[in-house]
């Protein structure tokens, strides 16, 4: 995927549907600061920032987090891992090391009195360490929540998880947190993201993360689908008579404009079904 | 072995519920479920490219060393109609046919049925009724909500789901039936067959995707994935087409 211009990121009409929380980039400073994000700063220096639209940024240290404040940035998060290689490998330190540097910036955060997102990677499994234990995933969460992150999303990193994985790792993390202070990202890489976000959402999970067309692939598995689509999951929380605020035309809207900005075809069913591609 | 009439009841539309989902069925699941692999005749059928007779009988082969218990073999209609199923009968004598494995054939007419029918014919009646989402429109509320309905009349042991992926809605139904009781699920190898009503929409769902949900949730199957994922393989090469299966796609490694 080619960069895209910060113009296009602008335009992005998200801030125009959505009434929940909008990933938009994060603050990576040094070496491995992805080349798509680096425009971080225009980005939300450009965007119209919608009353009751919230536009969390990711910042994994306190230089990161001070340049996102800079930037007029109101929310942060911050990505911890269940998996001691993934963490290493994704962002260049232990779990123990990375939870140090979170302290600070959710310390500093606080003072300011900006809310930070907790994220707990490799949920359900891990790419280097295979299977990943749910007292592992809930002793990294409950250490996030415990610095003061309000919310823990948990992720299937590369979407092995399937409804029992989901189940068993819900029930020992919702031991030590409230459900009200948790959300699912599932990746749909085997197909399995609706089915894990309909287990979640039986146990008491109201909070749950998508990409709008389900951008993003996997960076483990060449050709493998990666994020949820946005749409998808709309559809299915319609269904069920589940209340979203979001106007699904205006998501699919959305998510053709990327779609074509990008050059790539959508990973929503939905949209596949409605666009008559 | 005798053919059977299988009857396909459509979803009865209007059975919107506003309710929420209750949390009080999750995680109870049968023990073993039947997979009915649909591929060879639905997925097929919606597939625009003609298939020579031999790819059919060596997919349907393939299907069966990969251990699923029922695969539907091919349409007994008019060939005019469909005419990806014309070759119905070299098709259910060229099949290697597996003892422990079904092989029903869809006759939607009598003039089908008798076409099949061998010279022992059982009784009409139909020994399962599988229930399709034949647009994919459904989620798993209005699921729930249609289960409920007809299993007050048809016992759940002899129910079944045939749930289509139009709207991606495939796995999260099946999960739902499955949760309700039903061990009897319809789908397709690498989700083939799209969907005649919205054109470049997915139809079935994979059969590599439910094997996956399975096996992760401890349900027996007999189906080999790794067999089945070869069946996959082979035939979206002869049909010139990417798989629709998100577990063939990750498992593939382009």
């Amino acid at each position: 995927m080619g960069n895209m211009p910060s113009a296009v990121k602008h335009c992005l009409s998200y801030q125009q549907l959505l009434r929940e929380h909008l990933w938009i980039g994060d603050s990576v400073a040094g070496a491995f600061e992805p080349a798509q994000m680096a425009d971080h700063t225009e980005v939300m220096k450009g965007i119209r920032q919608y009353p009751g639209i919230r536009y969390p940024v990711l910042t994994p240290n306190l230089q990161g987090f001070h340049r996102a404040v800079a930037a007029g940035a109101t929310e942060i998060s911050v990505f911890g891992a269940a998996s001691e290689p993934f963490s290493k490998k994704n962002i260049n330190c232990a779990i123990e090391e990375s939870m140090e540097k979170f302290e600070e910036v959710v310390k500093s955060a606080r003072h300011m009195n900006i809310p930070t997102r907790g994220y707990v990677s490799c949920a359900l499994g891990c790419p280097y360490e295979g299977n990943i234990t749910p007292q592992k995933v809930t002793e990294v969460s409950k250490r996030l929540y415990g610095m003061g992150c309000y919310e823990i999303s948990l992720g299937d990193t590369i979407g092995v998880g399937t409804p029992g994985s989901m189940k068993r790792m819900l029930e020992s993390v919702m031991k030590e947190i409230p459900p009200r202070a948790l959300a699912v990202h599932c990746h749909d890489t085997y197909g399995q993201a609706l089915a894990n976000i309909l287990t979640a959402l039986q146990m008491g999970i109201n909070v749950v993360d998508s990409a709008v067309s389900g951008l993003g692939g996997c960076p483990y598995a060449k050709g493998a689908s990666g994020n949820v689509a946005t749409e998808d999951l709309i559809y299915m929380l319609n269904g069920l008579g589940v209340k979203t605020g979001v106007n699904l035309y205006k998501v699919m809207e959305a998510g053709d404009f990327i779609c074509k900005a990008v050059n790539k075809t959508t990973n929503s069913k939905v949209a596949q079904a409605s666009f008559n591609a | 072995m005798a053919t059977v009439k299988k009857a396909l009841l459509w979803r009865l539309p209007g059975l919107a519920s506003l309710r929420a989902v209750s949390t009080s069925s999750v995680g109870t699941f049968p023990k073993r479920v039947k997979i009915v692999e649909v591929g060879p005749r639905d997925g097929l059928q919606n597939e625009k490219n003609i298939l020579p007779t031999p790819m059919k009988i060596k997919l349907i082969d393939m299907l069966s060393e990969a251990g699923l218990p029922v695969i539907e073999a091919t349409s007994f209609v008019s060939p005019k109609w469909v005419p990806q199923m014309a070759d119905h009968a070299e098709v259910m004598k060229g099949i290697q046919k597996f003892p422990g494995i079904s092989y029903p054939v869809l006759t939607p007419n009598f003039k089908g049925f008798q076409a099949a029918v061998s010279k022992k014919m059982y009784s009409v009646g139909c020994y399962e009724i599988s229930l399709g989402d034949t647009i994919g429109v459904g989620t798993p509320g209005t699921m729930k909500d249609m289960l409920s309905a007809v299993m007050h009349e048809v016992p759940v042991a002899a129910l079944a789901v045939h749930c289509h992926d139009t709207y991606g809605q495939a796995l999260a139904n099946t999960l739902m039936a499955l949760q309700m009781g039903v061990s009897v699920v319809d789908s397709s190898v690498a989700g083939l067959g799209g969907c005649p009503y919205a054109h470049g929409a997915s139809g079935n769902l994979a059969t590599e995707d439910l094997v996956y949900m399975l096996a992760g949730l401890g349900v027996h199957t007999g189906v080999n994935l790794q067999k089945l994922l070869e069946a996959g393989a082979f035939i979206c090469q002869a049909l010139n087409r990417r798989t629709s299966s998100k577990v063939a796609q990750a498992t593939c490694k382009l």
